[in-house]
């Protein structure tokens, strides 16, 4: 997986840099925008992850001649500015996901993950399959192994996405942004109570656990223990 | 800039200048017209006058020859205020009239002529002008009759007076005039101009003069005091901000720094330095939320965030919102209810289910019932009444509300208008994990679209009401409504 980290402050894309490497990302660096877009128009990267103020060329700029150029090469954008509108400015230009400063690494790993799926990843399913568990996105029916499971729909729609990016970590703001369309910050733990609906509804009664809490992070759904 | 050349260079007085080289033009023009006309008038008598006497004179030389002419002349002449006359033979010789000399020639033009004379019996030197008629009789002999013209340039000397008299007039009563008014606005616009130099050397509780007129200056004071009002209300706020970013953003940031700095301190196993590094994250992230929502009402409270504004249906939002927090809530022991009838809202749809989630967290938060104040099993049904919330989303009159009622402690009456500020956390509160930002976001989301937060008593309990004017979104709200007509046509 290669990735382009476009960023002017040396030492947080030193940090971004080394902590990539050590999860097994080739991750090129660029200190400012001009760098940066001759890098990303020539290299062949899976994602780019770009700061949105940079020297010689900001980052929606730059987002946006790459796009003229048909490069559509994912773009996650990095900014200070994080209120709504700022993310609807980000995303207008060409940008496919947007966190706003400070953030942590593992929301940005898995949001790089989710996006480098995306790009490579195959076309849209009608079914998931997640060991024994089956989610028909036409049907709306799921099943674990023979059981038939009765969700209401934002806990289907919860587990459609969670079984989109299974082997992913989806952190709750992912969830709160794509399955609720909300781009607040809850103070509380909101999110978590509807996680352990689902997992009553899914994991209670089976030996092997599907939903998982990755610590620090968010959640996952896989097969097997990690 | 000397006092006077501040003056003239006025608007009030140069407009005065104008006016005055206008009226002086109109008043000059005026009596110019009549002194011409008077003129031309008192010409026309005299031709009329002198003509008449002529054919007279004329007729009766040819009928009563040279003596009937001389002594109808003589007698003539000799009447007081009587007119010119002179009769010469034909080798230019007087022979009757009371005119003792000519300017030389007049006698040798037939016509009219102005002539400077002497009468006869005159004694003084001084020339007369008058108007003169010379006609040729027949035989050679010539007849002048002709009329002083003093009176003429009598007339016309007194118009040229007042002429010049009702321009000086024009020209002091105006200039005064516009010193004056020029001075008046002057030491106005100066008492403004002082206001605002103490403004802007930091004293923001200055106001504009306003007189009581009502005239463009008071409005336009009034105008200029409402803008400062509203400066003075965002800089107080602003002070406000930082004054309590330094207090309650500094209190968590000496506790990481503790923290860590105790952590560092002693050597502790693994699992203590890990536990130490995860709470400082978890304080940092407490920081993060703290910072974002500060920046999010001030946002709110400047009116940045009117971009975005579209339409949508409150009840949608209170039913998202419902959905998102009725398992929090029952896990916490409540119910959560909504109720709600289909009101659309013109408005930021993101702020507004911010501000109504918030109000649902405080609802979970702090409105249980007081344990102690509940004697256990003492009324079964009023207990678990108690523990219901509820979301509503309605119309009333013009206003969309958007409300939440728990059946908790409350907020006494007093305490109300303070729990909106910012960071302040009532008392019963303090124990509860939160950054007391949480309404004073809800209120700022409301003032943002032009409406209000209302707190109120639900009995017991609290009833916060976001109340915002249906067709929102100050600015927004005209093109809302002309947007509003066709669709109710189609």
């Amino acid at each position: 997986m290669r990735l382009l980290i476009i960023e002017d402050d040396r030492e947080s894309a030193d940090y971004l840099v080394k902590a990539f490497r050590e999860v097994g990302y080739v991750a090129d660096l660029a200190g400012d925008g001009e760098e940066g877009l001759a890098l990303a128009d020539s290299g062949d990267y899976d994602v780019l992850v770009i700061d949105r103020m940079l020297p010689k060329r900001d980052g929606l700029s730059l987002i946006g001649s790459l796009r003229e150029k048909g490069n559509r090469t994912p773009a996650l954008i990095l900014s200070a500015l994080g209120q709504v509108d700022d993310r609807i400015k980000g995303l207008r230009a060409g940008g496919d996901d947007y966190l706003p400063k400070p953030y942590s690494f593992a929301e940005l790993l898995a949001r790089v993950e989710v996006l480098s799926r995306r790009h490579g990843g195959p076309a849209e399913e009608t079914t998931y399959r997640v060991g024994d568990l089956e989610l028909d996105r036409l049907s709306h029916r799921v099943a674990r192994g023979k059981d038939e499971l009765t969700l209401q729909p934002r806990e289907f729609r919860l587990l459609e996405y969670l079984m989109k990016h299974a082997g992913q970590v989806v952190t709750r703001t992912m969830l709160l942004e794509n399955v609720w369309d909300y781009h607040f910050d809850p103070q509380t733990n909101v999110i978590d109570v509807h996680i352990s609906r689902l997992r009553s509804k899914i994991d209670k009664g089976f030996e092997r656990p599907l939903l998982h809490t990755i610590r620090g992070a968010g959640y996952m759904i896989r097969d097997g223990i990690r | 800039m000397t006092a006077f050349g501040k003056l003239i260079r006025t608007t009030a007085f140069r407009l005065t200048l104008v006016y005055l080289f206008l009226f002086a033009l109109f008043a000059a023009s005026l009596l110019g017209y009549f002194a011409w006309n008077t003129r031309r008038l008192i010409t026309e008598q005299i031709t009329t006058t002198v003509n008449a006497e002529t054919g007279e004179v004329s007729d009766i030389f040819g009928r009563r020859g040279l003596r009937g002419l001389v002594n109808t002349i003589e007698n003539r002449a000799l009447r007081p205020g009587a007119n010119l006359y002179l009769v010469t033979t034909p080798a230019g010789q007087a022979i009757a009239g009371n005119v003792g000399s000519l300017a030389p020639g007049v006698m040798a033009t037939i016509g009219w002529s102005e002539t400077a004379y002497r009468r006869l019996d005159e004694q003084d030197t001084a020339d007369h002008h008058a108007l003169v008629r010379v006609t040729e009789l027949s035989s050679g002999f010539r007849l002048l009759i002709g009329r002083d013209l003093e009176e003429r340039r009598r007339l016309f000397g007194i118009v040229a007076n007042a002429a010049q008299w009702s321009v000086l007039i024009v020209v002091v009563l105006g200039l005064g005039g516009g010193i004056f008014v020029a001075r008046r606005v002057l030491r106005r616009i100066d008492a403004m101009t002082g206001t605002t130099q103490r403004i802007m050397a930091g004293d923001l509780s200055g106001r504009l003069p306003v007189g009581r007129s009502g005239d463009e200056l008071d409005r336009l004071a009034e105008n200029l005091n409402a803008m400062l009002e509203r400066i003075e209300a965002l800089m107080m706020g602003l002070k406000e901000v930082s004054d309590n970013i330094a207090h309650d953003l500094k209190t968590p940031l000496t506790r990481l720094r503790n923290r860590a700095e105790e952590a560092l301190a002693k050597s502790g196993s693994e699992a203590e330095y890990r536990n130490a590094l995860e709470r400082t994250i978890e304080e940092s992230d407490g920081l993060i939320r703290t910072f974002n929502a500060l920046l999010m009402i001030a946002r709110a409270e400047s009116g940045q965030a009117r971009g975005n504004m579209d339409d949508f249906d409150a009840a949608d939002v209170a039913n998202g919102i419902h959905e998102l927090y009725e398992p929090l809530a029952e896990d916490d022991g409540m119910t959560l209810h909504v109720r709600t009838e289909s009101t659309p809202l013109h408005g930021n749809r993101e702020l507004i289910s911010q501000a109504l989630a918030n109000l649902v967290e405080n609802a979970i938060k702090y409105g249980k019932p007081l344990a102690a104040a509940q004697p256990l099993g003492a009324d079964a049904v009023a207990a678990a009444s108690s523990k219901e919330i509820l979301i509503e989303a309605r119309r009333a009159g013009g206003q969309v509300l958007l409300s939440v009622t728990d059946h908790g402690p409350g907020i006494p009456q007093a305490d109300r208008k303070h729990a909106v500020e910012r960071f302040v956390r009532l008392e019963a509160s303090r124990t509860q994990p939160g950054s007391g930002l949480g309404l004073s976001l809800a209120s700022a989301v409301a003032t943002l679209h032009g409406g209000e937060l209302r707190l109120g008593d639900a009995h017991p309990g609290l009833t916060a009401t976001l109340a915002i004017p249906a067709l929102s979104g100050v600015g927004d709200g005209l093109a809302a409504q002309t947007h509003d007509v066709p669709q109710k046509v189609a």
